[in-house]
């Protein structure tokens, strides 16, 4: 009687609150697990008969939790777990047990389960990994080929980080406002990572590229959640504005040969307007709070390239001055080169490439540093020197594409020479 | 005798769908709608952003604004406008005027619109 999409959607949607729940239950990241999917599988035996709970997560919370007494106790262990009395029969669990659970319980239960996740002892592959495992439940086999590893090893892997974040301790106590809002930091850099990973696939007909492409997806999955949790955040609103609004362009950025499909180039009409509307449509409550962030502000970036209908007409000065803004909050080169190419299309080559010479120390490895660099000379007619430094690009490369995107300008270059 | 029909499902669910799911919902919805069209019977659909993308404006001597959608159970939702905003700016003038026009408790809730089209007005 109930559709299996929605049961499966249903439980993919509880997952990062009722495994959180667990997680403070039994304090052991694998014991929370197991009792999760005990409570799944009981799920789909129970909801196709009886019609789904009315809170899903409460229902699973309340039978996972059932379900790791019971096999703790088949195992013989010695547990200082609450007595039976405190768990009363399951068809009557529902009611009490949601109210019992308000949005403060889960709001703290998701952001620990999170904040374990991004342990700074990880790096961060394997923090990902690790998210992508406990918070969002991917099976090990699509992690591992979102990663381009095999199944063995991404085993490992997590089961390593796991190890690790278990020998550091869990931090169980209600952390304080300060805390909350530092842990709620850590996750949304670690949110935003995984955004990344999956932004820098290139979608299409090959499986191993759409998995990563589906992690931009479940970025942005995680980035409603948190924003369900903590609705006037202006910064959680930042980050999932500007995912959804950089995933608003995925259809456009890669041709079918797989070749990388520059801004200026994209077919606009295969961006995604529902994916742009909403992403403006939360920048617009962050802006009300008057407390800007570093997401709020690429997210601003995104939104003006977002609403300009054509290449032509995109406010690069409004770019350039929120790229000065996020210099001021967040200094880096990389930030500085960005803003440099908004000069470039605002103000000309000549200050652009003024703003990019004293970066070549740092930049020295960094292969858009050369690419721009190279487009700013062969703007300024300085045919020899752009060569130069094209060659440098190429040799930085990370992929084909990249190697082969100069490789085209070097040809502009020798087509433009008398 | 016109009806309006709200709809009603848990959000983190329908979010959690593929692209390919949300689709093939949509894509049933739509023969639905096409069959109530051919009949002249279907007024103006609109589905609704996240109400993550909410914002809520509370009657009062000075309403207060809130973040995220309204959920008071206790009180009902009685009717919907759709309006045309420039910005959420405009939209939270919009339904102070509203609330104070009112002179009676309760909330306006701003939903951004994610798609709308108005049957009656394409025939």
């Amino acid at each position: 009687m109930t559709d299996p999409a929605w049961i499966d959607a249903a439980l993919v949607a509880a997952r990062p609150r009722a495994v959180g729940a667990l997680l403070r239950y039994f304090r052991e990241l694998d014991l929370a697990e197991e009792a999760f999917q005990d409570a799944c599988l009981k799920a789909l035996q129970s909801w196709p008969v009886k019609g789904p709970p009315r809170d899903p997560a409460a229902w699973l919370i309340f039978v996972g939790r059932n379900a790791g007494v019971d096999g703790l106790r088949r195992r013989g262990r010695q547990t200082a777990l609450p007595d039976e009395a405190a768990l009363s029969d399951l068809d009557d669990v529902e009611t009490p047990l949601a109210e019992r659970l308000d949005g403060a319980d889960y709001r703290d239960d998701v952001l620990r389960l999170m904040f374990v996740c991004c342990h700074p002892d990880l790096p961060a592959t394997q923090q990902i990994a690790l998210a992508l495992r406990i918070v969002s439940g991917l099976s090990v086999r699509r992690i591992a080929r979102a990663f381009l590893v095999g199944e063995a090893a991404m085993e490992q892997r997590i089961t390593r980080a796991k190890a690790r974040v278990a020998a550091a301790g869990l931090p169980f106590d209600t952390p304080g406002p300060l805390e909350r809002a530092e842990r709620l930091g850590v996750v949304l850099a670690m949110v935003y990572l995984v955004f990344n990973e999956g932004y820098s696939a290139p979608g299409g007909p090959d499986a191993d590229c759409d998995d990563r492409a589906g992690l931009a997806g479940e970025a942005i999955r995680l980035g409603r959640l948190l924003l369900r949790l903590f609705p006037s955040e202006p910064e959680v609103m930042g980050l999932t504005s500007l995912m959804l609004l950089q995933q608003a362009r995925a259809g456009a950025r890669f041709a079918d040969d797989g070749a990388v499909i520059l801004l200026d180039d994209q077919d606009r009409s295969r961006w995604d307007r529902t994916a742009i509307a909403e992403g403006l449509a939360l920048m617009d409550k962050a802006l009300r709070h008057l407390r800007p962030g570093p997401y709020q502000v690429q997210a601003a970036i995104a939104g003006l390239h977002a609403r300009a209908a054509s290449a032509e007409a995109t406010d690069w000065t409004g770019i350039e001055r929120l790229y000065a803004t996020l210099e001021i909050m967040q200094p880096s080169p990389v930030v500085t080169l960005n803003r440099a190419v908004a000069v470039m299309k605002a103000r000309g080559p000549q200050e652009a490439l003024a703003m990019i010479e004293p970066l070549g120390d740092r930049l020295s490895g960094y292969f858009y540093f050369f690419g721009l660099k190279g487009t700013l000379l062969a703007q300024l007619g300085r045919a020899r020197d752009a060569r130069a430094a094209y060659d440098q690009a190429i040799a930085l490369a990370d992929t084909p594409a990249q190697a082969a995107h100069i490789r085209d300008q070097i040809d502009g270059l020798r087509a433009a020479e008398p | 005798m016109q009806y309006a029909v709200l709809c009603y499902d848990r959000e983190d669910v329908v979010s959690a769908w593929s692209k390919a799911e949300d689709e093939a919902v949509m894509a049933r919805l739509g023969a639905v709608q096409e069959r109530l069209a051919a009949q002249g019977r279907m007024g103006p659909v609109a589905r609704l952003l996240p109400t993550t993308a909410a914002t809520t404006v509370r009657k009062g001597a000075e309403p207060l604004i809130l973040d995220g959608p309204f959920a008071e159970t206790k009180e009902q939702l009685l009717g919907f406008y759709i309006i045309d905003c420039e910005d959420l700016e405009a939209a939270v003038a919009v339904a102070k005027d509203l609330a104070q026009a009112s002179g009676s408790a309760g909330a306006y809730e701003l939903r951004p619109v994610g798609y709308f089209r108005d049957w009656k007005a394409a025939e």
